[in-house]
């Protein structure tokens, strides 16, 4: 087992891991804040890549506009779009759900997640259509020395770790980012100073789903565009979240980074485990840690 | 006397009935021929059978002249989304309730090997054309079953051998992890191995995996000469265009994909796919007849038939010239006049269907051509040479088939 396999397995990880930091990433913001467990993350990520699609491909054909969003474009549309879904879900949906028991946004998420994919299901083939958008610059491989890379797929791990820094360093370290932390921390308390929580909320909301709809734009072109592309997913994420800690945010861009490292070393040393290591290593966390490694015990 | 007329009428005519034979051999059952299409239409076989397998059924039928024996021929198809229990129960419901006397298409080995068992239980006829495990003629073999097009036996002989002898002796498998490309891996490391060539690994990956990069990782650092790609459809079609953005063939190793089709080589472009060999049972340009019947399949699909689609067009046509020559669609009688017939169409010359179910024919080594070479959108493949029947298909004396052996 070579230096070269495990570093070309490692970057492969650290390609996945990029989309796990990026969805639990808006998973433990939206748990931090709203407290609810956001089952339809998964069918954000596959809305963004099916806009994405659809913008590129289908907007003559379908609706008779003749415009082409390409990738670029999807980068910035395609989050506004799925964002602005996000604010509808919550204003109209989630919103009644707050004083109840966790259990029923959990399944309020999973139906409209049921719904979205069953919906796409209809119109697309669910082994995965390929989004044909891949920007021309980005096309053509990147020699590491180890191994040939993609440079597409280098341009996503690279702006994908950018994003999570810059959503990371806006909670932490900026000023619209504390009035956040303190809505989680007290809503009533902060609701009393002044600050509109509910549209702070709403917000969050929307932006968490914005995120998963720019990972899923982010995807397409890597992992083709399928109605179960987020189910499959999804359930990673959870495990990531859970390892990282509900509430904290750099521990979940740590965790998916590092769980995506960990998936693609066990894929060299032990290839039948790959699949299931995270969860393992879940279950130790609630045994030991319940609260998850950079979490804080509420 | 005549009181009771209508009690006489109804007893002489229910004498008489019972005294005409049970098993009337000029009578359909259920009054017409009606023939099922079950592919999968949605998912990763679709381009290589799925909608235009109903199309070349359709084209048969209507070649045949839309009637057999004074009645008319019906239709029916449905999505089996490659999910056996889905294939089974539809299957179940078109013999019971929709009255389908043959069912054909059924790719997808498991959702195949499901269909082939019901089917048998019910004595009906399953012609299947899709599917690759050669379960299907062997250890599953039934006595209604039948397989037509190609076979996990047939592939490797053709591309295996060609591979090996031109210097890929070490190979290591992607397989799509179902039973046919379990089928196919263990037929291809066979005949690799009869050859003096190693199976240096495996790598199972799930049916429908859209990202084949750590599976090819792994077949890169095992230094094989030859990866074979023990899938099919989309799978083939991501597993190589992956490879080429992993420059894996330009680092030395070679691709074998086991099961490919035209319209995987049309998918990929002959940039990537040039020079690409593999097994096929029909090439549209191959002859003015295949080219005749392909140019009018392609003005009803916009894109050329795959030899499944041809093999169903055989199928169904051969199918119905039992049927009008035993004067019956009763499963019994139509199997044994197929056993006995030699087949001959554009798709197949001096075919015959073995005991075991095998339809016995020759296969074609192809290549895909280089750019420069292609001379049209379809123009894809020049054949290399031909494996007649009797090395592609497994004898009847080596059959593992308990109807034979």
């Amino acid at each position: 087992m070579s230096m070269q396999v495990i570093l070309a397995q490692a970057l492969l990880g650290l390609n996945v891991g990029v989309f796990y930091a990026m969805l639990s990433l808006g998973l433990a913001v939206i748990f931090g804040l709203l407290n609810i467990i956001n089952f339809a993350h998964g069918a954000m990520y596959m809305l963004g890549a099916f806009i994405a699609l659809i913008g590129y491909s289908f907007l003559e054909q379908w609706f008779g506009i003749n415009v082409q969003i390409g990738f670029w474009a999807s980068l910035i549309v395609v989050p506004i779009v799925v964002g602005l879904l996000g604010v509808l879900i919550e204003r109209f949906m989630l919103k009644r759900l707050y004083d109840l028991d966790h259990i029923y946004g959990l399944l309020l998420t999973f139906g409209i997640t049921l719904i979205l994919q069953g919906l796409f299901a209809n119109y697309f083939n669910v082994s995965g259509t390929p989004y044909p958008g891949q920007p021309e610059s980005l096309n053509g491989v990147v020699n590491l020395g180890f191994m040939y890379f993609p440079t597409y797929r280098l341009f996503a791990i690279v702006f994908s770790l950018v994003v999570c820094f810059a959503t990371w360093w806006a909670i932490e370290h900026t000023k619209l980012g504390s009035r956040l932390r303190a809505g989680v921390e007290n809503p009533d308390l902060t609701q009393a100073f002044g600050l509109n929580v509910p549209l702070m909320v709403t917000l969050t909301f929307a932006f968490g789903a914005g995120l998963a709809g720019l990972a899923g734009v982010l995807a397409a072109p890597i992992y083709s565009v399928s109605p179960l592309m987020g189910a499959d997913l999804i359930i990673v994420v959870f495990a990531v979240v859970v390892i990282g800690g509900m509430g904290s945010i750099g521990g979940a861009i740590l965790s998916g980074l590092a769980l995506g490292l960990v998936e693609g070393l066990t894929k060299v040393i032990y290839p039948p485990a790959a699949s299931t290591v995270i969860f393992f290593l879940m279950v130790l966390v609630l045994l030991f840690r319940p609260a998850g490694l950079f979490g804080k015990e509420k | 006397m005549f009181k009771y007329w209508k009690q006489g009428l109804a007893g002489a005519v229910a004498v008489a009935s019972l005294a005409m034979p049970l098993t009337a051999t000029a009578e359909l059952t259920d009054g017409k021929v009606k023939i099922g299409v079950l592919s999968d239409m949605s998912g990763v076989y679709k381009a290589l059978e799925g909608p235009g397998a109903v199309i070349a059924a359709e084209m048969a039928i209507e070649d045949f002249g839309g009637s057999v024996l004074g009645k008319k021929i019906e239709i029916i198809s449905a999505d089996h989304q490659n999910k056996p229990d889905i294939g089974a129960s539809t299957a179940r419901e078109w013999i019971d309730a929709e009255e389908v006397d043959m069912i054909t298409a059924l790719d997808n080995s498991s959702v195949a090997l499901s269909v082939q068992g019901l089917a048998n239980d019910k004595k009906t006829i399953t012609m299947n054309t899709g599917a690759g495990t050669t379960a299907l003629t062997e250890e599953q073999c039934t006595p209604y079953g039948i397989h037509y097009v190609y076979d996990t036996h047939a592939l490797p002989v053709g591309t295996a051998t060609a591979m090996v002898k031109n210097g890929g002796e070490s190979w290591f498998f992607i397989t799509a992890d179902y039973a046919f490309g379990h089928s196919l891996r263990d037929n291809t490391g066979a005949v690799v191995e009869s050859l003096g060539g190693e199976v240096v690994g495996n790598v199972n990956a799930p049916l429908s995996t859209n990202d084949f990069s750590s599976y090819l990782l792994q077949a890169q650092a095992s230094g094989a000469d030859v990866i074979g790609l023990a899938n099919a459809g989309q799978d083939t079609v991501n597993a190589i265009k992956q490879a080429n953005q992993f420059q894996i063939v330009q680092s030395g190793q070679k691709l074998a994909g086991m099961l490919a089709f035209i319209t995987d080589v049309h998918s990929m472009g002959l940039d990537i796919s040039q020079g690409l060999q593999f097994t096929t049972a029909f090439v549209w340009n191959q002859n003015d007849e295949t080219l005749a019947w392909s140019e009018r399949f392609y003005e009803r699909h916009n894109a050329m038939p795959t030899m499944v689609h041809a093999g169903v067009y055989s199928a169904v046509s051969n199918y119905l010239a039992a049927v009008k020559e035993t004067g019956t669609d009763d499963s019994d009688t139509v199997r044994a006049k197929l056993g006995e017939m030699t087949l001959n169409d554009m798709f197949v010359k001096d075919g015959k269907i073995a005991p075991n179910g095998s339809m016995l024919h020759d296969m074609y080594l192809v290549e895909v051509k280089k750019p420069e070479e292609s001379q049209s959108e379809w123009d894809l493949l020049r054949v290399v040479s031909k494996i007649p029947a009797d090395q592609a298909y497994i004898s009847m004396a080596d059959t593992k088939c308990s109807l034979v052996n």
